[in-house]
């Protein structure tokens, strides 16, 4: 080992991993070209659940961000899903906002709640931040139908917002443009994830999850640190929330109960917690595994659904994410290193 | 303890060399309850020192080390860093400060690749916020940069370069002890804090060990407390080595001068000088 630091003058820093393998970018390509050409493919019916597909998507990156990628356990992220809704469906309703600027808007609204609920659960710990939010999640539809607020929400009614129209004059209709608006917003939020997540800030929020005392160690600030994950989270979830509103032209209580954020859960599981590419696999699964539990028994979908959960994550514990990797591993080397 | 003022005043016997002290321990004590853990220790590690820190079990020597890198509070005495009191240092300061370390039994992120793991120990020298980040600014990404050469360099030095894209946990015991120095040295430590570095490994290792400190100190120009119980080692290592006994400092001086103590042979009667068990 003496003889080593000759090596480094030898070898400076050779093989630098690049960030995106050539394949990835051309898979990545390939993906997005599909992903447009669906607008043109497919009936407005299918169109409008590979919308919802997106807004999934996005809504459960929010949740890995901070329980796969930072280890924080919510049980409740439905609940910013509701609160992105609502607030563009008011904005819409009452003020007339025009919808893509109620996105940003929503965006502010959602961290801030995000932050200040991370702020004094995250300090007691981590099975707080899951009661919290879970709590947050079991309050939501009954304080959405809260006369006090009825003016605002439409109580029980909810809100009926109108569908927006293709802009530029573009050749299209209603529901192709909004499944390309939403496919548009949901790649630039994945992107910026993976910007976050693959750099400085995102592998603080890992060191954190693995080893919260070596994470101190190392200079990283864990409660200032998971609180604005946790905000970031929030707001990642109320956009899909405010996109879901737009989608489906309507925002009601009882859209948002808690087992919306049980799908969330079973969506970021299903793809793999601490991934990326996993919360679209996750969002595929929520939307469209239920369609197929009603055609495999029309009697008991629910114990169809919970059967196909139990064995994929048999199958795939680690979930889709965690196959792709081992599959990954397997093909580039044969001969698993042990240990 | 009124004579912490004193005893930072007078250089310790194997400080010759280094003009003011890097670190400097002033009748620190630490109770746990009835229990007097560490009973008002003083002494210095001196810039490019490496001091070791030795004692029976129960000695005290894991109370003090928790107190260096911030884990404990002391309830009197006082440790100065570069002249300034940690007392009240948060402890995800203390990095920034200039103190690094490693822990006991490895505390590596373990789900995280070798790079990674080395990767987060760049962390404090890095100033970049959450938005700055989403959108990867230039500033980002050359910090990036700079932190990815650090790394390759360290991944080289330390012999890790085929197990960079390796997940951490998965690694023998020693690698991953090396992936923890690599981890602490990328932060640019002026005191590297030690927690029994030879623990768990084989005979051969120690030996690479004791030559890798060296030329750690020599690389990174930096001062290195160890907590140790290879006395071997430490005795081979160490400019300066801090013998503790119930909590109390019974010898503080060269190894040879350590050694020959009587107190410390006292200490150490039945126990094997040459324990490399460990
Ligand atoms: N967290 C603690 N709570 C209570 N007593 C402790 C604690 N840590 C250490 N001690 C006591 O302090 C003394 C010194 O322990 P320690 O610092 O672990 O010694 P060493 O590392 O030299 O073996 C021992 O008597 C031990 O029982």
């Amino acid at each position: 080992m003496n003889s080593n630091s000759t090596m480094t003058t030898v070898m400076p820093h050779a093989i630098a991993k690049p960030a995106v393998t050539p394949l990835a970018l051309v898979g990545l390509a390939a993906g997005l070209a599909v992903a447009v050409g669906a607008a043109f493919w497919f009936s407005d019916y299918h169109l409008f659940q590979l919308t919802m597909v997106v807004v999934y998507a996005i809504a459960i990156l929010g949740l890995s961000i901070v329980t796969g990628f930072n280890g924080q356990i919510s049980l409740g992220h439905g609940a910013f899903y509701a609160i992105g809704a609502y607030v563009t469906a008011i904005l819409m309703d009452k003020y007339d906002v025009p919808y893509f600027y109620t996105l940003p808007a929503s965006a502010v609204v959602c961290a801030g709640v995000g932050f200040l609920i991370g702020l004094p659960a995250l300090r007691l710990g981590g099975l707080y931040l899951a009661l919290t939010t879970f709590a947050l999640a079991v309050a939501i539809p009954q304080l959405l139908k809260h006369k006090a607020l009825e003016d605002f929400t439409g109580g029980v009614q909810g809100i009926v917002i109108l569908k927006p129209d293709p802009p530029f004059g573009l050749p299209i209709n209603g529901d192709q443009w909004l499944y390309l608006f939403t496919l548009g917003v949901g790649c630039i939020m994945f992107l910026l994830a993976w910007n976050l997540l693959r750099g400085r800030i995102g592998r603080a929020m890992r060191a954190i999850r693995d080893r919260a005392v070596a994470a101190e160690a190392m200079g990283i600030d864990i409660a200032m640190l998971k609180t604005r994950t946790f905000a970031v989270s929030a707001m990642f979830t109320g956009i899909a929330g405010s996109l879901g509103a737009i989608a489906v032209q309507f925002v009601a209580p009882d859209s948002f109960t808690v087992f919306l954020s049980i799908e969330f859960f079973v969506g970021m599981v299903v793809g793999g917690a601490a991934s990326i590419g996993g919360a679209v696999f996750g969002a595929f699964f929520i939307q469209f595994v239920p369609n197929l539990a009603d055609q495999i028994s029309k009697a008991a979908p629910g114990a169809v659904r919970g059967i196909i959960l139990i064995i994929f994550l048999y199958l795939a514990p680690a979930g889709m994410a965690g196959l792709t990797r081992m599959a990954i591993r397997r093909l580039r080397r044969p001969k698993p290193t042990g240990a | 303890m009124n004579s912490a003022s004193t005893s930072a005043a007078s250089p310790s016997v194997a400080n010759e060399g280094s003009s003011a002290a890097l670190m400097s321990v002033q009748g620190i004590v630490v109770r746990f309850g009835g229990v007097v853990a560490v009973g008002g220790v003083s002494f210095d590690v001196g810039r490019r020192q490496i001091c070791g820190l030795i004692g029976p079990n129960g000695a005290g020597k894991t109370t003090l080390f928790n107190c260096i890198s911030g884990i404990y509070k002391y309830n009197e005495g006082d440790i100065l860093f570069e002249g300034n009191s940690i007392r009240s240092t948060p402890r995800h300061r203390m990095a920034g400060l200039g103190i690094g370390r490693t822990f006991q039994n490895v505390a590596l992120f373990r789900s995280m690749t070798v790079r990674d793991n080395i990767l987060v120990g760049a962390h404090q020298l890095g100033k970049s916020g959450f938005i700055a980040n989403a959108l990867r600014l230039p500033f980002v990404r050359a910090e990036d940069e700079r932190a990815e050469a650090k790394t390759d360099s360290l991944l080289d030095l330390l012999d890790l370069r085929k197990v960079a894209e390796e997940l951490a946990g998965g690694l023998p015991f020693g690698w991953q002890k090396r992936v923890e120095l690599a981890r602490a040295l990328i932060g640019e430590p002026k005191l590297l804090l030690l927690d029994e570095p030879a623990g768990g490994l084989n005979h051969g290792e120690v030996e690479e060990l004791e030559g890798l400190l060296r030329q750690i100190r020599e690389h990174f120009d930096l001062s290195i407390l160890l907590v140790e119980h290879h006395m071997n080692l430490v005795m081979r290592v160490s400019d300066k080595v801090v013998a503790l006994e119930f909590g109390i400092k019974i010898a503080d001086g060269t190894p040879d001068e350590v050694r020959n103590e009587p107190e410390v042979i006292r200490a150490y009667l039945g126990e094997s000088d040459d324990d490399d068990s460990h």
